[in-house]
């Protein structure tokens, strides 16, 4: 269950196939990644942040990034209803325009993907299920296992796992790493094709980045298909220099392997500005490859009617305002 | 301009094709009235040269001329010494605590017009408008509250008590970075009671003169700053006046020579900030993304018209290949155009006579033997341009490794050991500054400790700040710029 | 058994102090030091161009040991110096009697404040660096912080004439200049050298390393020029060369020293003028410094 191989057919031919032997090698492979300097990572995500997106390239960022959307409600109180008319939402945006594009995906706990896979039948939108005791993760293997085969069952296309926090910052990669891949073994449906995995890190609660860099890395090897800075349920969620820095581990783990990780910043992104800066990391960083939803995501909620105004603006010439858009 | 073909390889990882951004100019008229033509700031007024010549000043990324200036003469110079004198006896009779107001005075208007002067920066300058606005200006005005507040401490400041200011001061500052240059000029001079003539460089002398006008609206005492324009026989005119007790040169070291030759036997004080042939030195346990930038930003910054540009990359024979991958993916990114594109990076060469050194100096590069790249890029027909320029295979013995470019190329030495890189690093006889990568807090310790160098930046490069003292060891000068060191060259201490 | 009344007594050959030997001139010649009245004292090595260049060398070998000593260590050293100088302390003031023409107790007194002189400047060492460097608090996430490191070699024309010149006035350029951890080569007073060659041999015998401190006697218009042009050092301290060879000879000094761009001390206006009994101030340590300021970033 701990060959890579297995996972990414990609690291068999990387030199990288024994990283996983053992914790040991585990352990010295992960640090022996190279370092990563707070001050410097965050000066060069702030400078990206400082480029002038306008006219025609503010106009495809906007439809880029609202085609890139994880539509989330991940709430206690969340309802059949609730959970149809965000799907409502993803299918049409912009009642007022229908060029507006779809989101990429919907995400909602396992219980809602049956009636989300319903809502969104007949489109392209993907229904994302977070699973393994999310947000937490705070449950036994075989509790976390079932819950991400329950919502596969239940039609999921993606699933979002957490991380166990604990057992990395503790030092158990290994068992961080079999988490992972036995969560990948639960992705597969009947018929051979799999659930595309999403493991969240809940980079808020990792600390340094560092701990960032070798969790990325610990997660690709292990199979993960995108990697997700953040549940949306901690002080600290996505930030540009975490996400900077997980573009650069997918970049250089392409490099080393041939095979490609998408990346999802998640929680905390809110404004069409927030997503501009983004989407200028994910072009200068990693370029055309990752410029779509196939590879990169933004999980949010609120970020969507942001992005429809700004788009209404321009189309319009008139700033727009939250009644011009639709809340649900 | 510029027209020599370089080697060019497409980008590894080609960006900007899917998301092109769209121009995103500033707009010049946000720079505000240039005159056709200028005289000097004398006494507090704007007055005509004795002389008739005038020298043009050109937009370097489009070659149109801004406006033109006068070409000051010994009178000039002369009678903007004999306006300083007139002043110092009052100015530095004044309170220190008046000194401060009106410092910190000038402080707050440099903050206020600061997008104006960013613009006509970047327009008589060439440097892109992300630099003038996020670095240069905010620099501008920090250096002046920084020493504004010296004004009233200096018996605190470890020169004895009541430490005496100089008299008039002569300076002459760079076209690299104008208004910056001024401001570590005539800050910390009149913060210690000296009255100052300053000679702006000839191909950038608007923000002086704008600065000028804010002297006027602080209500700055006439005569304590004066602003004559002129070329280097202005320059030579003010260093020697006979009425100048100090002078402050920032620029290249063979001027640097030549001032501290005319100086010699006269009693006047001397600083300099001269050239420098900086080493950024990358270990194989180096921040690997983090050294990227610090390596761009070392030499990419400013067109490399920097004199502590870390011209000369020195990696470990390791780590080599990774590095230079890696380096050539991110200069790919490197947006070269437009200065007042927001999104321009690298702006225009600043003169015809700067790009035709560095066509010279790259030229004799390659036919040295070292290997030239650059990435694919446009440059504009109109102006003075040269792409980032990347040469390997270099050594110590070739003239790209020893002499200084001032320019957006970068020659890569490749090193084995601790020592063998601090010996590489030390071997010139500039001494400006250094930059050291490793995770290693010790061994940073240890090259820091090693490194003849002014200015050590250790996992940075190119951070400046008014409370850190900047300057040289051996050639690239002596005296420091910034921090309490800085107040030093202004004492008669 | 013949009728000898009087002991003939053995006389010294002073010689240079270059590198901790005492070698002879590498020309051979010496010359003649005479009292204040012109009587005959000794010969003295006539130091050449060759000898001052020897020394530069010698002078360059010893940077990167003295440099790199602790700064503590160099302060025993120094203290070691004002030992033995302070035991040899009735040979010095007769030097000094002789060589500027004074009485016994004023020489000795001479002798004594160069004595302190060492002692003060031995508490120095490890001191400057707290007064001279210091953290810069940058507005941002950076540890900062400017350390003084030595300028490297220094080239000293000494002290040519004013109260004190040939031993205290000596020592007021050498130790400021080595306690900051420079390595010096020195032209001796050329008219009052024996003060200087006889520390040479106190310097041999106080832990000072061969070659941090170089004594050349002879014509300063020959060793002057030789350090002033050297492109290995790095720094000059022209103290003594306006009353050594007229008016003219310091600027020529200083513009040949601006072809490496020298750190320069300036002479004294009127150098005849000038108490070294006076305090020394800090003037002098802090001249052959260079500011180095390291910047790392703050992070976790």
């Amino acid at each position: 269950m701990s060959t890579v191989a297995a996972n990414a057919p990609g690291v068999a031919g990387s030199g990288l196939q024994d990283v996983a032997a053992s914790e040991a090698s585990l352990r010295r492979f992960l640090h022996g990644l190279p370092g990563v300097d707070q001050v410097g990572l965050e000066a060069r995500a702030a400078t990206l942040g400082t480029r002038s997106i306008k006219t025609t390239a503010k106009a495809y960022a906007i439809d880029l990034a609202i085609s890139m959307i994880d539509l989330t409600t991940l709430e206690g109180a969340d309802t059949v209803g609730k959970v149809r008319a965000l799907c409502a939402k993803g299918r049409t945006p912009d009642p007022t325009d229908p060029t507006t594009p779809r989101v990429a995906a919907i995400c909602v706990y396992p219980d809602m993907v049956a009636t989300a896979k319903d809502a969104l039948r007949g489109t392209d939108i993907q229904v994302a299920s977070v699973a393994t005791a999310f947000p937490a993760g705070r449950a036994a293997l075989p509790v976390k296992l079932a819950d991400t085969a329950d919502a596969v069952a239940a039609g999921a296309d993606e699933i979002d796992m957490v991380i166990d926090r604990g057992a990395f910052l503790s030092g158990r990669y290994l068992d961080v790493f079999n988490e992972i891949v036995a969560v990948k073994e639960a992705c597969k449906r009947p018929d051979g094709t799999s659930a595309h995995l999403k493991v969240i890190f809940e980079t808020g609660e990792l600390q340094t980045y560092d701990n960032v860099r070798r969790v990325s890395w610990l997660a690709m090897l292990a199979g993960a298909d995108f990697i997700k800075t953040s549940t949306g349920k901690v002080a600290v969620n996505a930030t540009p220099p975490v996400t900077l820095l997980m573009l650069e581990a997918v970049r250089d783990f392409r490099a080393q392997t041939g095979v490609q990780v998408g990346v999802k910043p998640a929680g905390g992104i809110k404004t069409t500005k927030d997503a501009m800066k983004y989407l200028v990391m994910v072009n200068e960083t990693l370029g055309d490859d990752w410029l779509t939803p196939h590879w990169f995501r933004f999980g949010a909620s609120s970020l969507l009617n942001d992005l429809l105004m700004q788009r209404q603006k321009l189309t319009t010439g008139r700033y727009s305002g939250p009644d011009y858009v639709t809340v649900d | 301009m510029a027209k020599k073909k370089n080697t060019e390889e497409p980008a590894a990882q080609p960006t900007g094709g899917l998301f092109a951004y769209a121009p995103a100019p500033e707009s010049p008229a946000a720079a505000g009235d240039i005159a056709t033509s200028y005289g000097h700031f004398i006494g507090g007024e704007f007055v005509d040269s004795s002389g008739s010549e005038a020298l043009k000043t050109v937009n370097p990324a489009t070659e149109q001329v801004l406006a033109e200036f006068a070409q000051g003469t010994d009178e000039d110079v002369d009678r903007a010494v004999a306006a300083a004198r007139k002043a110092f006896a009052d100015w530095s009779a004044l309170p220190g605590s008046e000194r401060a107001k009106y410092l910190f005075r000038i402080a707050r208007i440099i903050q206020e017009r600061s997008r104006e002067l960013a613009v006509l920066e970047s327009i008589d300058n060439g440097k892109p408008i992300r630099e003038t606005r996020d670095v240069d200006l905010p620099l501008v005005a920090a250096h002046f509250f920084y020493y504004a507040g010296w004004a009233d401490k200096l018996d605190y400041a470890g020169f004895g008590a009541s430490p005496k200011p100089l008299g008039v001061a002569g300076q002459v500052i760079p076209w690299n970075f104008p208004l910056l240059m001024l401001a570590w000029k005539i800050a910390p001079a009149l913060a210690t009671g000296n009255t100052v003539v300053l000679k702006p460089a000839e191909t950038t002398p608007l923000t002086a003169l704008r600065f000028a006008e804010i002297c006027r609206q602080a209500g700055l005492p006439k005569g304590v700053v004066n602003i004559v324009t002129g070329d280097g026989r202005t320059g030579a005119a003010l260093t020697a006046h006979p009425d100048v007790n100090k002078v402050a040169f920032t620029g290249s070291t063979p001027v640097g020579r030549a001032i501290a030759k005319q100086l010699a036997g006269t009693r006047k004080k001397l600083s300099l900030e001269l050239g420098g042939k900086a080493a950024n030195i990358v270990f194989d346990d180096a921040p690997i993304d983090q050294a990227v930038e610090g390596i761009v930003n070392g030499i990419f910054f400013n067109q490399g018209h920097v004199c502590c540009a870390g011209s000369r990359l020195l990696v470990q024979e390791s780590i080599q290949d990774e590095l230079l991958d890696a380096l050539k993916r991110r200069m790919a990114t490197l947006r070269v155009g437009d200065p007042l594109d927001k999104n321009t990076d690298i702006g225009a060469i600043n003169s015809a006579e700067q790009l035709a050194r560095i066509t010279a100096l790259t030229d004799a590069g390659e036919a040295e033997g070292a290997e030239r790249w650059s990435p694919a890029c446009e440059l504009p027909g109109t102006g003075f341009w040269f792409k980032p320029t990347l040469f390997t295979g270099v050594s110590q013995a070739h003239r790209i490794a020893q002499e200084e470019i001032f320019g957006p190329v970068l020659s890569v030495l490749t090193f084995r050991t601790p020592a063998e890189a601090v010996e590489k690093a030390n071997n010139t006889p500039y001494g400006l500054s250094a930059g050291i990568w490793t995770e290693k807090g010790s061994r940073i310790l240890w090259m820091a400790n090693k490194l003849k160098a002014g200015v050590v930046w250790a996992n940075t490069f190119n951070k400046f700040d008014p409370t850190s003292p900047f300057g040289g060891y051996k050639e690239s000068g002596y005296g420091r710029e910034g921090g309490r060191h800085g107040l030093e060259a202004y004492l008669d201490v | 058994m013949s009728d000898v009344a009087t002991r003939l007594d053995v006389l010294k050959t002073y010689k240079l102090y270059v590198g901790g030997k005492f070698p002879r001139s590498e020309s051979g010649r010496v010359y003649e030091v005479t009292d204040a009245k012109g009587e005959w004292l000794a010969n003295a090595p006539l130091g050449t161009r060759k000898d001052t260049r020897d020394a530069v060398l010698a002078a360059r070998a010893a940077v990167k040991g003295w440099a790199g000593t602790t700064a503590y260590n160099r302060g025993q050293v120094l203290y070691r110096v004002a030992e033995m100088l302070q035991g040899r302390r009735e040979q010095f003031a007769a030097e000094v009697a002789v060589s500027e023409g004074i009485g016994p107790k004023k020489a000795a007194a001479l002798v004594d404040a160069a004595i302190d002189r060492w002692v003060w400047y031995a508490g120095w060492t490890d001191k400057v660096a707290q007064i001279a460097g210091g953290a810069n608090p940058v507005a941002g996430p950076y540890f900062n912080l400017s350390t003084p490191e030595p300028t490297g070699v220094v080239g000293i024309v000494a002290p040519q004439a004013g109260y004190g010149h040939s031993l205290l006035g000596l020592v007021s350029v050498i130790a400021p200049a080595i306690a900051t951890g420079n390595t010096v080569v020195v032209a001796a007073a050329a008219d009052a050298p024996l003060p200087a060659l006889s520390l040479g041999e106190v310097l041999a015998t106080s832990d000072v390393p061969g070659g941090v401190v170089n004594i050349i006697s002879g014509r300063t218009a020959d060793i002057a020029p030789t350090l002033a042009s050297h492109q290995d050092v790095n720094a000059l301290d022209l103290t003594g060369a306006i009353a050594s060879d007229g008016p003219g000879a310091a600027p020529a000094l200083e513009a040949a020293a601006a072809d490496t761009l020298k750190r320069v001390v300036r002479p004294e206006l009127d150098p005849f003028a000038q108490d070294w009994t006076n305090a020394p101030g800090t003037d002098r340590l802090l001249s052959f410094l260079e500011t180095k300021t390291v910047w790392h970033p703050m992070g976790i």
